[in-house]
This record gives C-alpha cells, sequence and structure tokens, in this order.
C-alpha cells in the first residue's frame, strides 16, 4: 500500500502528473474575483470564505478522473486488481494521494490566497481548519465517482455530474462554518456535521468504490 | 499448485463466448492456449484471473497463486525501468529485481524512463514483472507481442525456469517458441451465439411456448 502511495505521488510529481494543476486554477479563481465583483474591501471580506471553498472545490473537480483513468487506460489497474492488495485498500490509498497532491496544497495556500480577497484575520484560521477537514471528503467521494465512470471514454463530464450533488452538503457546512468563525460566530454545529460527513466517506466510499471498479473492469 | 477448471463457461458482453471448458494444468506443465482471433482466448484469460465471474463451472485455484499478464503491460511513462519493476515487487513483498532484470536483459535499461523504451523492452519489462510477483501459476496473454527473436527465446528461458522450479504457465499465444508444452484449442468449446441459451432465464421459463 505504501508503494502505490509512493508511486502515485511520484507519478504525481514528474513531468505530466498534474500536481500544482488545482492549485494555479485555485490561484486564478482568487485573482480573478475581485476583478468581477469589484474592489470594495468590505463586499469581498464578506463573500471570501465562501469564494474560497467554491474554488477549492472546483480545483478538487478538475483533477479527479486522473485518479483511475490513467492507470486503466495503461492496464495497471487491472494487473492491480488481481495484485494481492485489497481493491478496497488501493482505492483509499489512491484517494489519500489525490488529497495529498490537491486538498493539501489547496488547505495550506488557502490562509494566503486569502489576503487577495481582504479575508480579516481569524477568517485565515477557519478557512484553513474547515478547508483541513472538509478537503478529505473531497477527495474520497471524487475517487468514487472517478471510480463509477472509470471505463467511459471522455467520462469527465459525466463524473462530474454525479460528483457535484454529493460535494453540496461539504460545501455548504464548510462555507458556512468558515462564514461564521469569520463573524465570530458560534460554528461547532457546522463543523461538526462536516467532519461527520469526511468521517463517513473515508469509512463507507473505499467499499463502495472498489465494488464499482470491479464491476467496470469486467 | 493445480489449475482444476470444469465445466467452465465464459462470457464476454453478457453473451457466453465458450462453453464446457475441461482441463488441468499441473505444477511444471505448460499448457498453450490456440483459437482464432476473437474466440474468446483473452476471456478465457481474464476469467482464470478472477477479472470477470464465470457464467457456467468451477475453477479450483487460489486467487494468491496467479499472476495475469494481460494484453497491456501496466507501465508508467513517467517512472525509469527500475521504479517499475520495484513498484511491483513491493506490491507482491518480494523486493528483489535482479533476477528479473537478469532474465529480461534489463540491465542497461535500469535508469531509463519507460517511456522512451522500444515497443520489444517494454513487453520484456512488462514480461519481468511477471518474476517479480513470485508466484506459481502464470496466465499469459500474447506476451510475445512485439518481441523479436533473441527476446522470444529470453522470454522461453524465463518460462522453463518457472516451470522446472515447480510453476506452472497457461500461455495463449500464435507462435511456436519451442516449448515442451501440451496445446488446448478453444474451437471446439466455442459457443453458438444463436444457438439456446444453456441456462434459462426466469423469462424463457414464464414464456415457455407462448409464441407458438
Amino acid at each position: 500500500m505504501i508503494a502505490l502511495l509512493i508511486r502515485d505521488l511520484r507519478l504525481a510529481m514528474r513531468a505530466g502528473g498534474g500536481f500544482g494543476l488545482g492549485l494555479a486554477f485555485f490561484l486564478i479563481v482568487t485573482v480573478l474575483v475581485p476583478f468581477g465583483v469589484g474592489p470594495e474591501s468590505a463586499t469581498l471580506a464578506r463573500i471570501a470564505p465562501g469564494i474560497l471553498w467554491v474554488g477549492a472545490l472546483l480545483a478538487c473537480l478538475l483533477s479527479l478522473d486522473r485518479i483511475f483513468q490513467l492507470d486503466y487506460e495503461d492496464g495497471t489497474l487491472d494487473l492491480l486488481a488481481t495484485a494481492p492488495l485489497p481493491m478496497e485498500g488501493a482505492v483509499a490509498v489512491k484517494a489519500l494521494a489525490h488529497w495529498l497532491v490537491t486538498g493539501l496544497p489547496l488547505t495550506l495556500s488557502a490562509p494566503v490566497f486569502a489576503t487577495l480577497l481582504n479575508l480579516p484575520g481569524t477568517g485565515h484560521i477557519w478557512v484553513f481548519v474547515t478547508l483541513l477537514i472538509g478537503t478529505p471528503a473531497l477527495s474520497m467521494i471524487g475517487a468514487f465517482g472517478a471510480a463509477l465512470t472509470v471505463g467511459l471514454k471522455r467520462g469527465g463530464l459525466l463524473m462530474s455530474l454525479l460528483v457535484l450533488p454529493l460535494y453540496i452538503p461539504t460545501l455548504i457546512f464548510g462555507a458556512e462554518a468558515a462564514t461564521r468563525g469569520t463573524e465570530g460566530m458560534a460554528n461547532a454545529t457546522p463543523l461538526a456535521l462536516m467532519a461527520g460527513i469526511t468521517a463517513g466517506s473515508i469509512a463507507l466510499l473505499p467499499f463502495a468504490a472498489a465494488a464499482a471498479i470491479r464491476v467496470n473492469l469486467r | 499448485m493445480d489449475l482444476f477448471v470444469e465445466n467452465l463457461t465464459v462470457t464476454r458482453g453478457g453473451l457466453p463466448v465458450l462453453e464446457g471448458l475441461e482441463f488441468t494444468l499441473r505444477p511444471g506443465g505448460i499448457l498453450i492456449l490456440r483459437g482464432p482471433n476473437g474466440s474468446g482466448k483473452t476471456t478465457l484469460l481474464r476469467t482464470l484471473a478472477g477479472l470477470q465471474p464465470p457464467l457456467e463451472g468451477s475453477i479450483s485455484l487460489e486467487p494468491e497463486a496467479i499472476a495475469y499478464g494481460a494484453h497491456a503491460d501496466g507501465l508508467k511513462a513517467t517512472l525509469s525501468v527500475e521504479e517499475n519493476l520495484h513498484f511491483w515487487a513491493s506490491v507482491y513483498g518480494t523486493h528483489d529485481i535482479a533476477p528479473a532484470v537478469e532474465a529480461f536483459n534489463l540491465k542497461g535499461l535500469l535508469n531509463r524512463a519507460s517511456q522512451n523504451l522500444s515497443a520489444g523492452q517494454k513487453r520484456r519489462l512488462g514480461l519481468a514483472r511477471l518474476l517479480v510477483t513470485g508466484r506459481p501459476i502464470w496466465l499469459l496473454d500474447e506476451p510475445t507481442v512485439s518481441l523479436d527473436v533473441a527476446s522470444v527465446a529470453l522470454f522461453a528461458d524465463a518460462v522453463r525456469a518457472h516451470v522446472a522450479g515447480g510453476g506452472s504457465a497457461l500461455i495463449a499465444t500464435h507462435i511456436d517458441m519451442g516449448l515442451e508444452a501440451g496445446i488446448f484449442d478453444v474451437s471446439p468449446f466455442r459457443a453458438d451465439p444463436n444457438g439456446a441459451p444453456k441456462v434459462a432465464t426466469a423469462f424463457d421459463t414464464d414464456f415457455e411456448g407462448a409464441f407458438e
């Protein structure tokens, strides 16, 4: 399993691996928003947590179809399915690799990019905390969506349509917790609900995704 | 480890392609699968590898005993030959890639990214993966595609060494590699695509005689 994780991380770092793709997209979104909505700092500060969450979610979505599609195309997925590694474990490891390559850099960079949106100081912490708790769910749900569409040519659009509705609860609770935290209000409830979604996804979705891959490999 | 196949029916796209297959593969044995293109050799190998369920019949074999070599080699273009082999070695928990490198003459290519290999070199790397799996039963689908004569000889030597060590191999191929092997022709087992299904569905029994 560690070998698979190291391999996925190494592939992401090599040329064409897609590391930094999500990060660059996230930066573009946060840079463009002030041009779009105007430079009033009060308006920007108010919408900043929501913008950061939407940007992180879309950046995450951008790289999802790579999770299994490349392995499917070059035959690795067939060979992994016959390897001693349980498919559930392989799915969980690949989702973890996706998070390390996409979700974690997004989380770490969000407080920096938040400056571009004039987010107040307390907001930086809450955007960081909510993304840290929420992005693992985005990677895991995304891995499930990618597993469902793995055999399809150009399945990216279908996968986005499948995954986006599943992302909405995480987005609502994440952005709500960040906004409330920024304004100094109690945000334990949305935070706990989002953490619940993350924990539930990590516990259940590897099994669902592994079953979907087995069906798609037939 | 023995491989027994009894009354096996394999399907592709939901339709049976081969029916009533029976054969046995014992340790030290090599079985060459023959049959025209599209006769279901790949489907049979995928079924034996556990990638798809059979429609009927039984396969007695530990899934942990097989190493499957498919048409695609499962190589990562941006990883070097050594990294590719090391990855599969650690997945199978073996870690020693030196014998595989030796057997397929990959020594000079170890640090080359696999995207810069020729088709034949990629195939050799794909076959070297079989050696690092350490598994007794090899299921190989057209292993000699794009190999030159010298590489085919290397491969034949690797198979001989494998079976001499108590392993066995089931190889779908069209060429003669000079191996001491049994030949299993799948043609007589081809399912009749227009024939009645052997397993009656609920629909068939419910509507039996209704359209006469």
